[in-house]
């Protein structure tokens, strides 16, 4: 295997060990999605109609949230006992540890994401499952385009005294076209629409989705660096 | 194998290293004393390049610490202060981890022996959060050890470590002295400092206070350095 890959491999596959151990991440963010689920269906009550609209927002809401509690974990165990000098001092290119983090990040985002919709749909008592293989590639192009330009500006956070409040400041109005892109595309998606119809929001999304990723492989190091 | 000239660390306006001038030959260690807050942390993370210097320059191997801190990385192995452990992976998975970072992936057998030369054969698959500090230090140290490097750079290597645990890391010292490896070793134990190096240096204030090497290098004028260096640090301003 590729240095570069072999990398990024070591740094997917500890990233999502730790977590998977700690337990802590995982379960908080069920039990956060859990809450937004709920508060939700007591704000809209249960007409279908009503939460089917308001599903692209709950949805998305719901992922960047998580996202975000996400991305703060992934940086708050490189801090645990300095490990962050270990990555620092790891000679080559450091793009790899960006890609394996940013997959990690996108891989427990996803994961969450499956449940929640699933869910939604089970406890809203809405029949989206029809829409399940539309909403895939919106969910993949959305969460790497969040998780790319989030890792970095978590990385950027790590070492900052005011880490959780500027994470959310600095990235979320970056993350905006992403969002906004996701939430038609997801729309579309649970209404059937055709490709057609929304290929200018996957022109935006994926346009973003490839500049935060190359954006996030060439500028990590300076990130990271002292 | 090191050379530092005019090293300076500034943060802010207050000086942690101010002008410090070293060499260390390749075969030898150097010991670096000194009190609280006298920049000896500071020294190791410049040499590092854990940190940037405000001024003046150094080299480790030849190799510029800050324009070829890549090259310089390759050549040493840092066992800090803080383990740089991951409390939910075993021993022998950090071990596994850093080897595959540094850009040489260990196999597992190997792993387990250097394990084993820290006396942690027993405890490669347990995870670290389970482990005494003592234990986590060898695997600090193990992890050192893994790269081969050729340069160590030891903060308090000897803190937390049983006297089985000091004996292997003085044998592996000695051993790594003679196969021409150069080291670095920050400690507050004059008696270790003595048993491990060829030149001790004492740091005050940021500054070098003082050096012995060769035949000078005797736990009496080692004493009489420290606490001389130590007056000065903790004298009043206003004495």
């Amino acid at each position: 295997m590729a240095p570069f890959l072999r990398v990024t491999w070591a740094v997917f596959r500890k990233d999502l060990t730790v977590e998977r151990r700690a337990k802590e991440g995982i379960n908080g963010l069920a039990f956060f999605a859990l809450l937004l689920l709920f508060l939700f269906y007591f704000t809209l009550g249960p007409d279908g109609e009503r939460l089917r609209a308001a599903l692209p927002g709950l949805f998305w809401l719901t992922f960047v949230l998580a996202g975000l509690l996400g991305l703060g974990r992934t940086f708050a165990l490189e801090r645990e006992n300095a490990c962050i000098d270990g990555l620092v001092l790891a000679p080559g290119d450091k793009g790899a540890i960006y890609l394996g983090k940013l997959l990690a990040v996108s891989l427990v985002m996803l994961a969450m994401e499956a449940v929640f919709v699933a869910a939604t749909g089970f406890f809203y008592n809405l029949d989206i499952w029809a829409a399940v293989p539309r909403l895939v590639p919106v969910g993949l192009a959305g969460t790497v385009g969040f998780a790319a330009v989030g890792t970095l500006f978590a990385a950027m956070t790590a070492q900052l005294r005011a880490r959780e409040l500027l994470l959310p400041v600095l990235l979320l109005p970056l993350a905006v076209p992403v969002l906004i892109a996701a939430v038609r595309l997801t729309e579309v998606a649970l209404a059937g629409g055709s490709a057609e119809s929304s290929a200018g929001w996957w022109r935006l999304l994926l346009g973003f989705d490839v500049v935060f990723l190359t954006a996030g492989l060439l500028t990590f190091e300076f990130v990271l660096e002292p | 194998m090191i050379q530092i000239d005019g090293l300076t660390k500034l943060y802010g306006t207050q000086a942690a290293l101010r002008g410090v001038c070293l060499a260390v030959p390749a075969g030898s260690i150097l010991a670096v004393l000194g009190p609280n807050g006298s920049g000896k942390t500071t020294l190791v993370r410049l040499l590092a390049t854990l940190t940037r210097p405000s001024a003046g320059r150094g080299t480790v191997g030849g190799h510029d610490l800050v324009r070829e801190r890549d090259e310089v990385r390759r050549l040493i192995a840092l066992v800090a202060h803080e383990t740089q452990l991951y409390d939910d992976l075993s021993a022998a998975e950090n071990l596994a981890f850093t080897s595959v970072l540094g850009g040489s992936p260990v196999p597992g057998p190997r792993l387990r022996d250097v394990l084993a030369r820290v006396g942690l054969e027993a405890h490669a698959d347990t995870r670290v959060r389970a482990l005494s500090s003592g234990m986590r230090r060898r695997v600090a140290l193990a992890r050192a050890m893994l790269r081969a490097p050729r340069v160590l750079l030891l903060d308090e290597p000897f803190s937390g470590l049983d006297g089985d645990g000091v004996k292997r890391l003085d044998d592996y010292l000695h051993g790594f002295r003679a196969k021409g490896g150069a080291a670095v070793v920050v400690t507050h134990s004059l008696g270790r400092a003595l048993a491990v190096a060829d030149e001790v240096v004492v740091l005050s204030g940021g500054r070098l206070a003082g050096r012995l090497a060769g035949a000078d290098l005797t736990e009496a004028a080692l004493e009489r350095l420290y606490l001389a260096a130590s007056e000065t640090e903790w004298r009043p301003s206003c004495a």
